[in-house]
C-alpha cells in the first residue's frame, strides 16, 4: 500500500498547518499554480503508521549484521546523533554571522585538526558532501596544481582496475581521461604496468589502500614514487581507512591528497544511501587549492576561510558548509574514541576480518588471497560452488537474508569471479561472527543438497527476488492514479 | 573499549584461530617504516556523558536568534514525527538499498518521494535526490549539455543564487563547460527579454530560470521558457519546493514546460543546521531519463508477481559504467529524502498550500511595514514569494549588527554579492514568524534606522502603521 492509496480527498492534518490566508492578490494569476500537486491527504497517525511499517521492511545496522565490504557498516552511536540534533545547532542559519556560530565552528575546527593528524596531511577541508565529491575535490586540486604550473600536457589519470567506480567517474568529471592499471596475482598494483603507463601525460594516480581486494599495497612507497618521478601527484582514496586508522598515516607514505569517508570510518549513519561526508586532506603543495570554506582559528576566534584568503581554491562544492550535521556526528564520535580508541578501531576491524577469513577458510570456502593478511575486509570466491552446484554468489547473498544477515558486497571487485567482499567491522562480537560463519556453512550444505532452495532465495523477506529487467524496460518511476 | 565488544577471552580465541600471536602481527604486511607511532592532535577520549556536556555547552554558546535570513536556506516548522521516523534505526542505519528484498522500506519510500517531487515540479520523473540544490544545479547543467550534444555553454542569469552559480561553475568548468551570465534588469531585479536578445542565434545548451530568483523576485517564467525553447535550448527551472504550493510548477512554464527542474530540498524537513545535510532534488521530462544522474527507484514485480521496488537504470551509474557514467555521484541524501517524504505526507496538499501562503503573507506584511520607515525602500517593485530586497541609506552591516545585539538576525547583507545595489538587505519571513516577531523586527529596525540616518533623526513610523500589526 502506497501513501497515495491511503489518501482521501479532503482529509486534512491541520496540526501541521499554519492558519489559512486570504488570497495572495499581489501575485498575478499567470505565475500562480493552477493544478493541485499529488500529495497525500492523510491523518498524522496514518502517516506515522505507514512510515513506521515501511521502516520495518528494512535491514539496518541497528537490526542486523551488515558485512558489506568496503562500506564499513559499523555501529552508529546514538549519542552522536543526539548531540548533533541539539536545538541550537539545528536552528543556526548557515549565513548567520560567525560570531553566532563559535560553538559549531569550534567543533568543525577541531575535527579538521584531528583529521589532519590521522591522515598525516598538512590541511583539511570538510566541505565535500560524500566520498565521490571528496574524490572530485582531490582530482580537481591535482588539476589546479598542474594548471598553476602551466603544465597542460597532463591529461591522464591512472586508476587501478580494482578501484571503486567512483574513481574513474570522478576523474572524468574533472576532464581527465582514465587509464586502468592492472592488478598482479597477489592483489597488488602491477608495478611493471604502472612504470610503463606513467609519463609526461600523467596527472596522477588514484589509489585505494588497503585496496578493495582487502590487502595492503606492499609496494605503496614505490608506487607513489613512480608517479611522483613522472611528475604526477598521488591520490589516496581513504574508503578503507578503517583498516589503518591511527596506525598508518597516508601523509607519511608521501601522498598528496586523500579523502576520508566519515560515514564509514567515523561512524556517521548511512541513512539508506546518504548523507555521506568526504573531507579532503592535502600535502603542503596543494594547500592553496583546498575547497572553501575551511575553518580557521585566529586570535581566539573561529572564522570561515573564503576565496579572499584562498584565491587559487578549486571553489565551493556545496551551497554552504558541506553536511555540517554529519560533521558534528563525526566530531562527537572522534571525541568519544580519543587517540587510543582510534587505534583500537583498526586493531579490532583487522582482528575481526582475519578471524572471519580463517573461520570461513576452515569451513571450506575459497579465500581469494589466502597467502595475504586480510586488512579490515577480504574476499571469498564461489566460482567452485557455482561450477559444482549452479549456485552463484548472488544466490548465496540472497539466502543469507533468510538467515538474518545482510549480504556482503557481491560481484565487486570485478576481478574476482563470483566473489563476496566481506567486512565485519570492529563493532561486531565474536558470537555474531560465529553465527555468520554457521549460516554460510548451512548455505553451503543447502547448495549441495537442495540447490533450488538457494537459487530461489530469499523466501522470508517482504518480497521475493525482483524482476529488475522489467523494472528497467517498463519504467514505473512515479505512481499515477488508476 | 568504546563500541568494541571483545572480551580478553574472545581476543585470545580469535588470535588462536588465525594463528597469530598478537593483534600487532596482523599488521605485519605493512612496512615497518610506515607504522605511525602516535596521534598528536586527537583529543583525549570522553565518555558519552562528557561529550554530551561539551556539545551542549557549544550549542548553548551559539544561542538562539530570531532569524529573518533566507537566501537559499529557510526556517520552517518541522513536525515532530518527521525526525522521530527518519531517526528510526531502520532508516537511519540502513545502507543504500542494493539488496532490494531487504530494503523494501527505503525503496518504497523513495518511490513515494519520486512521485511527490515529480508532481510538485510538474515533471514526469524524479531521481531519489542529490547532495544539495547548488550541486544539483551543476548536475542539471551537465544533463543539459549531454542532451544537447553540440553546445557546451549554459545561460545562467545573475539573479540566480550567487553561491549556486559558484558551485555549479566549480563542478562543471573542468569539462570545458561555461556558465554565461545574463544581467538582471536594473531597478527590476528580474531577467528580461532585452537581456537575452544578445544571445539569440548562439549555441547554448540551456537557460537556467530560478523562480523565485535570488532576490525573491518572481520571473516571467512563461516568456523566458518560450524564448529558450525557440532558441533550441533546454529550460532548467530552479525552484523552491515550498513555493510550489502557490506558484506555477516548472512543468507548466510556457507552452512546453521546463525540461529539467532542480532545487534545494532543505525547506522540506531539513533543519537549517549551519548548512547541511540538505538534499537536492532533480526532476525531468521522460525523454531525458537516461541523462539523469543519481539513483532512481522503479516499481516492478517479484518472482511470484507481487509488486515490489528496486533501484533501476543502474547502467547510467558509476558502479556499472565507471568512466562512462552520467555522474560520479554514488550516494543520494537518502535520510534527508526520507525526512522530506514524511514531511510532505504530514503537510499534505492543504498543509503545503497553507505554508506557502503564510510565508508569502508574513513577508508581505514585513516588507509593507518596513517600507513605511523613512530611509527603507524596496529595491524592486515586482511580485515576490517569501523574500524581498530592501535598501537603506546607511550601511547594511551597521543595521544587522544593531539587530543582532537585540537577538535578531535581520537578513543577508547583499553588499558583498551585489555591490551595485547599494545598501541592500535580503529579508525573509517564513510561516514560523508570528506577528509579534515581525513587530519586534520592525520596531528595532525603525529605531536603528532613525538613529543612524543622517538628517532624519526624528524619523518614526508613519501614523497608522502600527494598527496593521
Amino acid at each position: 500500500m502506497l501513501i497515495f492509496e491511503l489518501s482521501r480527498p479532503g482529509r486534512k492534518n491541520l496540526a501541521q498547518a499554519p492558519a489559512a490566508q486570504p488570497e495572495a492578490n499581489d501575485i498575478p494569476a499567470h505565475l500562480r499554480r493552477g493544478d493541485k500537486p499529488l500529495l497525500p491527504e492523510v491523518s498524522e497517525m496514518d502517516a506515522v503508521r505507514h512510515y513506521t511499517r515501511l521502516s520495518q521492511k528494512n535491514f539496518s545496522i541497528d537490526t542486523h549484521f551488515y558485512p558489506l565490504g568496503s562500506c564499513t557498516m559499523k555501529y552508529n552511536p546514538r549519542g552522536a546523533h543526539q548531540q548533533a540534533m541539539l536545538p541550537q545547532f539545528l536552528a543556526r542559519h548557515p549565513l548567520a554571522p560567525e560570531a553566532t556560530g563559535q560553538g559549531v565552528l569550534a567543533c568543525l575546527y577541531e575535527l579538521q585538526e584531528m583529521l589532519k593528524d590521522v591522515t598525516g596531511m598538512a590541511g583539511v577541508s570538510l566541505t565535500p558532501m560524500a566520498g565521490a565529491q571528496g574524490e572530485f575535490a582531490g582530482v580537481a586540486m591535482i588539476r589546479a596544481y598542474h594548471d598553476s604550473r602551466n603544465d597542460a600536457a597532463r591529461t591522464e589519470m591512472l586508476v587501478p582496475d580494482a578501484a571503486h567506480g567512483t574513481n574513474p567517474a570522478s576523474a572524468v568529471m574533472c576532464g581527465y581521461t582514465v587509464r586502468e592499471i592492472p592488478t598482479d596475482r597477489d592483489g597488488n598494483v602491477d608495478l611493471e604496468a604502472l612504470r610503463a603507463a606513467v609519463g609526461p601525460q600523467t596527472a596522477g594516480l588514484m589509489l585505494t589502500n588497503p585496496s578493495t581486494l582487502g590487502v595492503f599495497e606492499k609496494n605503496i612507497r614505490e608506487i607513489q614514487q613512480i608517479v611522483h618521478r613522472a611528475g604526477g601527484l598521488s591520490y589516496y582514496d581513504g574508503a578503507n581507512l578503517n583498516a589503518i586508522l591511527g596506525r598508518v598515516k597516508p601523509g607519511d607514505m608521501g601522498f598528496d591528497v586523500i579523502h576520508v569517508n566519515l560515514h564509514k570510518t567515523f561512524s556517521t549513519p548511512h541513512g539508506g544511501g546518504g548523507p555521506g561526508s568526504g573531507p579532503v586532506g592535502v600535502s603542503e603543495r596543494l594547500l592553496p587549492f583546498l575547497p572553501i570554506p575551511v575553518v580557521a582559528f585566529e586570535s581566539g576566534r573561529y572564522r570561515l576561510v573564503t576565496e579572499k584568503d584562498l584565491p587559487q581554491s578549486i571553489g565551493r562544492l556545496s551551497g554552504f558548509m558541506g553536511n555540517t550535521g554529519i560533521l558534528l556526528r563525526a566530531y562527537s564520535y572522534a571525541r568519544i574514541l580519543g587517540a587510543e580508541g582510534m587505534r583500537r578501531v583498526a586493531d579490532f576491524a583487522t582482528l575481526n576480518a582475519n578471524y572471519l577469513m580463517a573461520e570461513l577458510g576452515e569451513a571450506g570456502f575459497d579465500i581469494a588471497f589466502p597467502e595475504r593478511r586480510a586488512s579490515h575486509e577480504f574476499i571469498i570466491t564461489l566460482k567452485g560452488l557455482k561450477e559444482q552446484t549452479g549456485v552463484s554468489a548472488m544466490d548465496v547473498a540472497k539466502r543469507l537474508l533468510d538467515k538474518g544477515f545482510h549480504a556482503p558486497t557481491t560481484y565487486f571487485p570485478m576481478l574476482v569471479p563470483e566473489c563476496l567482499l566481506i567486512e565485519p567491522t570492529e563493532t561486531e562480537s565474536k558470537q555474531t561472527l560465529d553465527a555468520f560463519v554457521a549460516a554460510l556453512k548451512e548455505i553451503l550444505d543447502e547448495a549441495h543438497a537442495s540447490p533450488e532452495l538457494v537459487k530461489t532465495a530469499p523466501h522470508t523477506m517482504p518480497v521475493r527476488r525482483l524482476d529488475d529487467v522489467k523494472a528497467a524496460r517498463e519504467l514505473d518511476l512515479v505512481w499515477k492514479k488508476a | 573499549m568504546p563500541f568494541i565488544p571483545h572480551t580478553e577471552e574472545d581476543i585470545q580465541a580469535m588470535l588462536a584461530s588465525i594463528g597469530a600471536a598478537s593483534v600487532e602481527d596482523l599488521f605485519d604486511e605493512i612496512p615497518a617504516a610506515l607504522r605511525a607511532d602516535r596521534l598528536v592532535s586527537v583529543l583525549p577520549a570522553l565518555n558519552e556523558m562528557a561529550a554530551g556536556r561539551l556539545m551542549q555547552e557549544r550549542a548553548e554558546q551559539d544561542g538562539r536568534y530570531l532569524n529573518f535570513i533566507g537566501a537559499g536556506a529557510y526556517e520552517h516548522h518541522i513536525p515532530a514525527a518527521v525526525w522521530q521516523i527518519a531517526g528510526r534505526g531502520e532508516f537511519y542505519t540502513a545502507y543504500t538499498p542494493y539488496q532490494a528484498e531487504a530494503s523494501q522500506g527505503t525503496l518504497q519510500l523513495l518511490y513515494e518521494f519520486q512521485t511527490m517531487m515529480a508532481s510538485l515540479t510538474g515533471m514526469d520523473i524524479s531521481n531519489t535526490s542529490l547532495y544539495d540544490g547548488a550541486s544539483g544545479l551543476a548536475e542539471a547543467v551537465l544533463m543539459a549539455v549531454r542532451a544537447h550534444k553540440s553546445a557546451r555553454r549554459v545561460l545562467v542569469p545573475a539573479a540566480v543564487h550567487p553561491i549556486w552559480r559558484q558551485v555549479a561553475d566549480a563542478l562543471v568548468k573542468n569539462q570545458g563547460i561555461a556558465l554565461v551570465p545574463v544581467p538582471y534588469r536594473t531597478g527590476g531585479g528580474d531577467t528580461v527579454a532585452e537581456a537575452l536578445k544578445r544571445f539569440e542565434g548562439e549555441d547554448f545548451a540551456a537557460l537556467v530560470i530560478q523562480q523565485p530568483n535570488f532576490f525573491g523576485v518572481l520571473e516571467e517564467v512563461d516568456e523566458l521558457a518560450d524564448w529558450a525553447h525557440s532558441q533550441g535550448m533546454l529550460v532548467i527551472g530552479a525552484v523552491n519546493p515550498i513555493s510550489l504550493g502557490m506558484l506555477k510548477a516548472p512543468g507548466q512554464w510556457g507552452s512546453k514546460g521546463a525540461d529539467i527542474a532542480v532545487g534545494e530540498g532543505q525547506p522540506l524537513g531539513a533543519p537549517l543546521s549551519s548548512g547541511g545535510p540538505y538534499f537536492g532534488f532533480l526532476c525531468c521530462k521522460q525523454a531525458l531519463v537516461r541523462q539523469m544522474p543519481g539513483r532512481i527507484v522503479g516499481r516492478t514485480v517479484d518472482m511470484d508477481g507481487k509488486p515490489g521496488f528496486c533501484l533501476t537504470l543502474q547502467a547510467r551509474e558509476q558502479h556499472i559504467r565507471r568512466a562512462k557514467a552520467t555522474s560520479n555521484i554514488c550516494t543520494n541524501q537518502g535520510l534527508m529524502a526520507t525526512a522530506a517524504t514524511v514531511h510532505l505526507a504530514l503537510l499534505g496538499l492543504e498543509g503545503l498550500e497553507r505554508v506557502a501562503a503564510a510565508c508569502h503573507a508574513n513577508t508581505r506584511m514585513l516588507v509593507e511595514q518596513a517600507c513605511l520607515i523613512a530611509g527603507v525602500e524596496r529595491a524592486f517593485p515586482h511580485p515576490f514569494f517569501h523574500e524581498v530586497v530592501i535598501t537603506f541609506d546607511i550601511p547594511v552591516a551597521d543595521v544587522l549588527r544593531a539587530l543582532e545585539a537585540q537577538g535578531i538576525l535581520g537578513g543577508l547583507d547583499l553588499t558583498p554579492w551585489y555591490p551595485e545595489l547599494g545598501n541592500a538587505l535580503l529579508v525573509c519571513a517564513t510561516e514560523t514568524k508570528t506577528p509579534e516577531d515581525i513587530r519586534k523586527f520592525l520596531e528595532n529596525l525603525e529605531r536603528i534606522v532613525s538613529r543612524r540616518s543622517s538628517g532624519t533623526a526624528c524619523t518614526r513610523l508613519k501614523p497608522g502603521a502600527t494598527s496593521k500589526w
